[in-house]
């Protein structure tokens, strides 16, 4: 098994995509709370479209997709922010927009079957030599700020007009929260793929959910199941030679079935134990 | 006595429908106001305008400079907090103190001393490791009151603290709240359909209902005709 290692894109596709799991699981427990859950999904057809526009144009896809999936990014949560489009309908429309137009660009130029699925359901081949620094640079960033702010964060999660009302800039750490997605979603959607992204945001976070109680643990929690389940999702992908993206999706929802379990088993012991103390 | 929150002449309303006009009022250093009225007459409207949550329609609030932003505590109404949410008490009332810590990102040594001897204040320390979610009405407005109590030193504003709450943990919070009020001279605006009992306690009075019925001391509201209309109908009714 340790012999898939010496391949370099296997080994590239090992660091970054740890890093990324990472982030998209520290991320998506904030994002699944805000009600934010699909985010992940609208911002990667975003990206698939900024990417589909740079391939055609001969452009680094890194280089475009970064910047516009931010500015979309922020757009979205702005949008959820006053109550007269819903989050859900403005990610609706941004995300099926996006797509088609990426689509149809994509489709003006012959012979590129490939370029969208890759995007589409990812590909360990997609990181390049060249990308692995930026990749890792942003992602080791993304980690460092989102540490650093990571009490702020919560508060701006847990209770945003109470954050407002007591002078942290709460749009600020909006904003923030808008581009560590955007960044982390460009960098994993090549590997895992452009529809099955969001799901590293929404499964770790909803399984460590159903254990965990205080917020901290419930973040510690989801990086720990994101990162075992991209590992594990690697390794099977590699010795049945099954797509990366969709194994550690199957790997997440085998996880997400066993939290499911502990928490309703605990919940019968904890009434059990009720019934036996009357 | 300083002058603390000036308000001139403001209007306050929700998309196109006014819900107060014409405020003016001023406070000091020191104050207790509180404010009453009918349900619906925008007491709450006007908590979350000083709350810097709105933005009055007309008209300004004006700070006094020895006062900003991260020295308000807030106490809302009704918390956009989702049912669901995983933290722990401790958690949530240690949020009340980030807006001190300004330059280091991480909580302090002080601020863990200051929550938990607000925690123990309203006796919520037992609490400390339970779920937010899983506690009762009661105990979360208590949680909550904590978390506001670690985030001002300056200025209160509570907008109805006591709804839910039984009557003994109902006075001991009044006695709290008069307390940080005389010993540590802070400002409260507490928003309240006690009025009784707030007469007690505050040193003015904002009756509202559209726009200003009444502001003035205690005493001044107790003789005047609106605030005997308004005890006396509280009587009729208990
Ligand atoms: N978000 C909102 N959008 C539109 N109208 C609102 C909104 N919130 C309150 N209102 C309206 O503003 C008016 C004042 O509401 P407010 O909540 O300030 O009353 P209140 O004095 O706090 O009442 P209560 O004693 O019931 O708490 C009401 O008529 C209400 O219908
Ligand atoms: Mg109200």
């Amino acid at each position: 098994m340790l012999e898939m290692f010496t391949y370099p894109f296997i080994l590239r596709a090992f660091v970054v995509g740890t890093l990324v799991s990472l982030c998209s699981a520290l991320l998506g427990v904030n994002l699944v709370l805000k009600r934010y859950s699909m985010i992940g999904d609208g911002l990667s057809h975003v990206a698939f479209s900024a990417m589909a526009v740079a391939t055609v144009m001969n452009w680094a896809p890194l280089w475009v997709a970064i910047p516009v999936v931010i500015a979309a990014s922020y757009v979205l949560l702005r949008l959820g922010a006053n109550d007269r489009l819903s989050g859900d309908s403005a990610i609706a429309l941004l995300s099926t927009g996006a797509l088609a137009v990426g689509i149809f660009i994509i489709s003006m130029k012959s012979g590129i079957n490939t370029d969208i699925n890759n995007y589409m359901f990812g590909s360990v081949l997609a990181i390049s030599r060249s990308d692995v620094t930026l990749s890792v640079v942003l992602s080791l960033a993304v980690l460092a700020l989102y540490v650093l702010f990571y009490n702020k964060i919560f508060a701006v999660t847990f209770d945003e007009p109470f954050a407002k009302a007591t002078g942290v800039r709460a749009d600020f750490y909006n904003m923030l929260i808008a581009v560590l997605t955007a960044v982390t979603i460009v960098l994993g959607m090549r590997m895992i793929g452009a529809l099955l992204i969001s799901s590293l945001i929404i499964f770790p976070a909803m399984s460590s959910m159903r254990v965990f109680k205080c917020f901290r643990n419930v973040v510690i929690c989801s990086a720990a199941i994101s990162v075992v389940c991209f590992l594990a999702g690697l390794i099977i992908s590699y010795e049945c030679s099954t797509p990366t993206g969709a194994s550690v999706v199957l790997i997440n929802i085998a996880v997400f079935a066993v939290f499911c379990a502990v928490a309703f088993f605990r919940g019968r012991i904890a009434l059990n134990g009720a019934d036996s103390d009357k | 006595m300083k002058t603390l929150i000036r308000c001139k002449d403001v209007t306050l309303g929700y998309e196109n429908m006014t819900v107060l006009e014409h405020v003016s009022f001023e406070l000091n250093e020191g104050d207790y106001l509180c404010v009453v009225g009918e349900n619906g007459a925008g007491k709450s409207t006007l908590i979350k305008c000083l709350a810097g949550l709105k933005r009055p329609s007309e008209g300004q609030i004006e700070f006094s400079p020895t006062i900003s932003r991260s020295d308000v505590g807030y106490l809302p109404q009704q918390t956009a907090i989702q049912r669901d949410f995983p933290a722990s008490v401790r958690e949530v009332v240690m949020s009340g103190c980030l807006n001190h810590s300004r330059l280091i990102p991480f909580y302090t040594k002080a601020d863990r001393q200051r929550a938990a001897a607000h925690m123990e204040e309203l006796g919520i320390t037992d609490l400390a490791g339970r779920s937010y979610r899983e506690l009762s009405g009661g105990q979360q407005q208590r949680v909550l009151l904590a978390r506001a109590l670690c985030a001002s030193e300056k200025l209160l504003m509570l907008d109805e603290p006591v709804t839910g709450l039984d009557p003994i943990v109902t006075s001991e919070i009044y006695g709290i709240i008069r307390e940080v009020n005389r010993k540590y001279g802070m400002t409260v605006i507490m928003v309240s359909h006690d009025v009784r009992t707030a007469v007690r306690s505050a040193n003015k009075i904002l009756h509202l209902k559209h726009t200003v019925q009444f502001f003035g001391s205690t005493e001044e509201y107790l003789a005047s005709s609106t605030g005997r209309e308004f005890l006396g109908g509280q009587r009729e009714n208990a």
